[in-house]
């Protein structure tokens, strides 16, 4: 429909009116009911970070539960059956409650601003990941404090997670919690990317992207194609578990090594999927404390591709030891190697851009050292255990620790909180304390080598994982001490960067809209960004607008000033083309995420739960989409 | 910053149809993402059949007829599929409706005859591991029919009542793109399904 001539728009308002204007319609609703039926991308981003942390947090206390009991020889802390539980839940809740959640978290709340639009695309999609995000993770925490948490592993194998070999509910709740993550994973991904290719910023084209915006771009499309292979996985384990089908059961033509395929066609890409994004923070962090454009953009965004599509090629160097064809180990030991390449490309690019910049060391900058020291050795033990030969020694022990906790601590966490000193700003209106940052940075640091250095050489001398002691003659003991003792610098880095946080939300600098001189859009709003992000949707000439022109930002009018909208513009040049309503706040995805859980977790018990527990599910989805008559529905 | 107005968006649409429009572009997505679940669901299959000598386990091959006649079916509803979009983008309300009830009674028609499609595979889910990877295929496959079922159902009754504004004509537009997905993925299932145990 064309415009209508009467609607109120943001060229006739200017200023404070447009601002109060604007903020009136894209506001949350005031009360719990408001909050409950918020599908504002920063709420959503906000609490899907926040509960992410609270997950880091949780899974963080049980690792240093594990590294108490193993600390020493012989030592009776924890029993066999609780040490099974916590190192399944530690793995479970960093995988799929922190690591991946935290990353997508990030891009709720980023994206938009960074690509200059007012909402995510599919807002209340938005708020129902959340829910379903928040709802597995209380799952699976609650059913292990009920003594019913997973204890098979956090990749589950089959036989042992067999009915016949567990027949006890802890592996239907890890099965169904991941059903939960993946559903809300999958959903922030359609979003992610219907955002970057339809609500970009008028003249942001394909080469105009924030790196960081690319990096979750590519973590989507590999979230959408490896995610279901895993939702597959935990459906038949399921089935074969509650109705007797037999995918994995050998006796009935089913097979266990059908399971390792499936988990990992999704479990190598994941890994991907977490530390994509990681190097798209060191991208946006690097160049701005570098005072300079990365360097090899188009090199940056090929690699970050490249390394999609390798991701999908890796995955049988998981099951070496299960017995391959020759031509099959030679294929995959191959393709291993091979995606150190882009991978390396990338770090030549941020050494160069550091090299040619003037960097000023800040936390942030800080962490993204750090980031590039650990990495590049989890690459160089990935590339050790490419090869059949060492992953055959070394399979199932330490040293298969020590590499995926530098790759994944190194490759990702280091970034992640390089990216809170760096956004905290932005998100809050506050500056996180820099002395304190600078111990939080240190102390992670030298804790973290500390911490999982030594398990390179445990693993080498024999120490297998999974493990609830080891005897005394083993002469593992001092090594494991040291560890033990690294973690808990480790942890305590942590605990300094909580009381940053705490301190700082109060207490810290006020920030400004561009406390660090930053180029990217989001940069152009206040801090923190009002509801509607931006006063008028920018124009982007240049791949760093706000370093092109730091005193004026060109900008669009023309949209609506009575109700949400958003403009859409075309997929390459960014051209506009329409502008489409943004939806209004809704408890529909609420109540829909409440009858998917009750579904989910009543198909556990029994499988009549897909017959009682669908007609709730129906009707709250037609809830969501019926039309209410507001001006957002009907134009 | 200061703010300079370089250009007027006030004379666009407020909505459009195809790749010009958001849930276009978010169906896509899920079809990408829901292939892959099919896929990988074939895959599993495949890998079954590998490594099993006889195939399929225990049982004969499903029976071919209603497979068959779903083929046939799916085939003829994207004439009335096409019809109905044609309908929807020259904003065609009572066409539209009509258009609309002949999918869903097309949708319900096939829902029966999967029915008898189950019925007739000669195995059960709990049989061998071949009875399991059919009764998955053809179930995840179901859901995917029932959903947009429901869907189309819902958007016929939305065209009876006053919701029925310009706006929702894209979102007619946008079923038929995904019912085409959905009889898409039928095919090569059909010939999973029932050709590759009769190999």
């Amino acid at each position: 429909m064309a415009a209508d001539p009467n609607e109120l728009r943001d060229d006739v308002l200017s200023g404070f009116q447009l601002s109060q204007q604007l903020e009136r319609i894209w506001r949350t609703p005031s009360g719990l009911l408001g909050a409950l039926m918020s599908v504002d991308h920063k709420v959503i981003g906000r609490r899907y970070i926040v509960t992410a942390f609270v997950f880091l947090l949780l899974g963080g206390v049980l690792a240093m539960l594990m590294r108490i009991q193993l600390a020493g020889p012989e030592q009776t802390f924890l029993s066999a059956d609780k040490y099974n539980q916590i190192f399944t839940m530690h793995g479970s809740t960093m995988m799929f409650l922190f690591a991946v959640p935290v990353m997508e978290a990030f891009a709720v709340y980023l994206v938009p601003l960074m690509v200059g639009t007012r909402n995510i695309a599919f807002p209340r999609l938005n708020a129902f990941s959340y829910w379903m995000f928040l709802f597995g993770g209380c799952f699976l925490w609650i059913s292990f404090a009920l003594n019913v948490g997973p204890d098979v592993g956090w990749f589950a194998y089959v036989p042992l997670s067999s009915l016949q070999f567990t027949p006890t509910k802890r592996p239907d709740v890890w099965a169904q919690m991941i059903t939960f993550t993946e559903v809300a994973a999958l959903a922030v991904s359609v979003e992610i990317v219907v955002t970057v290719f339809k609500l970009r910023a008028p003249g942001m084209t394909l080469d105009r992207i924030p790196l960081f915006v690319w990096a979750m771009l590519v973590t989507s499309f590999l979230v959408m194609f490896a995610m279901p292979s895993i939702m597959v996985a935990s459906t038949s384990l399921i089935l074969d578990r509650l109705v007797n089908t037999r995918f994995y059961d050998p006796s009935s033509g089913g097979h266990p090594l059908l399971w390792q395929h499936l988990f990992w066609f999704f479990g190598h890409p994941e890994v991907y999927i977490i530390f994509i994004p990681g190097t798209g923070m060191v991208s946006a962090i690097l160049a701005t404390f570098a005072r300079r454009p990365v360097i090899g953009y188009p090199v940056v965004i090929l690699s970050l591709i490249a390394t999609g599509f390798l991701s999908f090629g890796l995955w049988v160097h998981h099951m070496f030891v299960t017995g391959l064809p020759q031509l099959g180990a030679g294929l995959f030991t191959a393709s291993s190697m091979l995606i150190a390449v882009p991978s390396g490309l990338q770090i030549f690019c941020w050494l160069a851009t550091l090299w040619d910049g003037r960097p000023v060391y800040r936390t942030p900058l800080l962490f993204v050292l750090g980031f590039i020291v650990i990495f590049v050795l989890g690459g160089l033990s990935g590339v050790m255990v490419a090869s059949v030969p060492i992953d055959t020694q070394v399979h199932d022990t330490y040293f298969v620790v020590a590499h995926f906790h530098y790759v994944l601590i190194g490759g990702a966490v280091f970034p992640l909180i390089g990216a809170v000193y760096y956004w905290f700003p932005k998100i809050t209106g506050r500056m996180l304390g820099e002395r304190l940052g600078r111990w939080n940075f240190w102390l992670a640091f030298i804790g973290f080598n500390v911490a999982f250095f030594p398990m390179h050489i445990l693993g080498l001398i024999g120490m297998p994982r999974r493990v609830y002691t080891y005897p005394a003659g083993m002469d593992w003991a001092h090594l494991n001490l040291l560890a033990s003792g690294g973690s808990f610098i480790f942890a305590l880095s942590f605990a300094l960067l909580l009381i940053n946080v705490f301190y700082s939300a109060r207490k810290g600098a006020l920030a400004g809209d561009n406390p660090w001189n930053a180029s990217t859009l989001e940069w152009a709003t206040s801090s923190p960004p009002p509801p509607q992000n931006f006063d008028r949707i920018p124009v982007v000439k240049h791949r760093d607008p706000l370093w092109a022109d730091s005193e004026s930002l060109p900008v669009v009018a023309g949209l609506s000033a009575e109700r949400r909208e958003v403009l859409l513009t075309s997929l390459a040049e960014a051209e506009p083309q329409t502008r489409e309503a943004s939806p209004k706040p809704s408890i529909w995805p609420l109540l829909a995420a409440i009858a998917t859980t009750i579904f989910f977790i009543g198909s556990i018990f029994t499988p009549w739960a897909v017959l009682w527990g669908t007609p709730p599910m129906a009707i709250a989805l037609i809830g969501w989409f019926w039309p209410t008559g507001s001006k957002e529905d009907e134009e | 910053m200061r703010q300079t107005i370089v250009r007027d968006v006030s004379g666009l649409p407020t909505y459009g149809f195809g790749p010009r429009s958001g849930p276009w572009w978010g169906a896509m997505g899920f079809m990408a993402l829901e292939g892959m679940g099919f896929a990988i669901a074939i895959g599993a299959y495949l890998y079954l059949y590998a490594v099993n000598p006889s195939w399929p386990i225990g049982a004969s091959p499903p029976d071919l007829w209603p497979g068959t006649a779903e083929v046939v079916l799916y085939l003829l509803s994207i004439i009335p599929n096409e019809y109905t979009s044609r309908v929807a983008h020259r904003y065609d309300l009572s066409k539209v409706r009509i258009g609309l009830v002949v999918m869903s009674l097309i949708g319900i028609a096939l829902l029966v005859l999967r029915g008898f499609e189950f019925a007739h595979l000669n195995t059960r889910w709990d049989n061998t591991a071949y009875g399991s990877i059919v009764w998955l295929i053809l179930g995840l496959h179901t859901t995917h029919l029932a959903t947009d079922l429901g869907d189309t159902v819902v958007l016929t009754v939305l065209m009876f009542t006053r919701h029925a504004t310009p706006r929702r004509f894209g979102d007619v537009a946008d079923n038929v793109f995904y019912w085409n997905f959905v009889v898409l993925a039928w095919l090569p299932l059909y010939l999973l399904l029932d050709w590759v145990p009769r190999l």
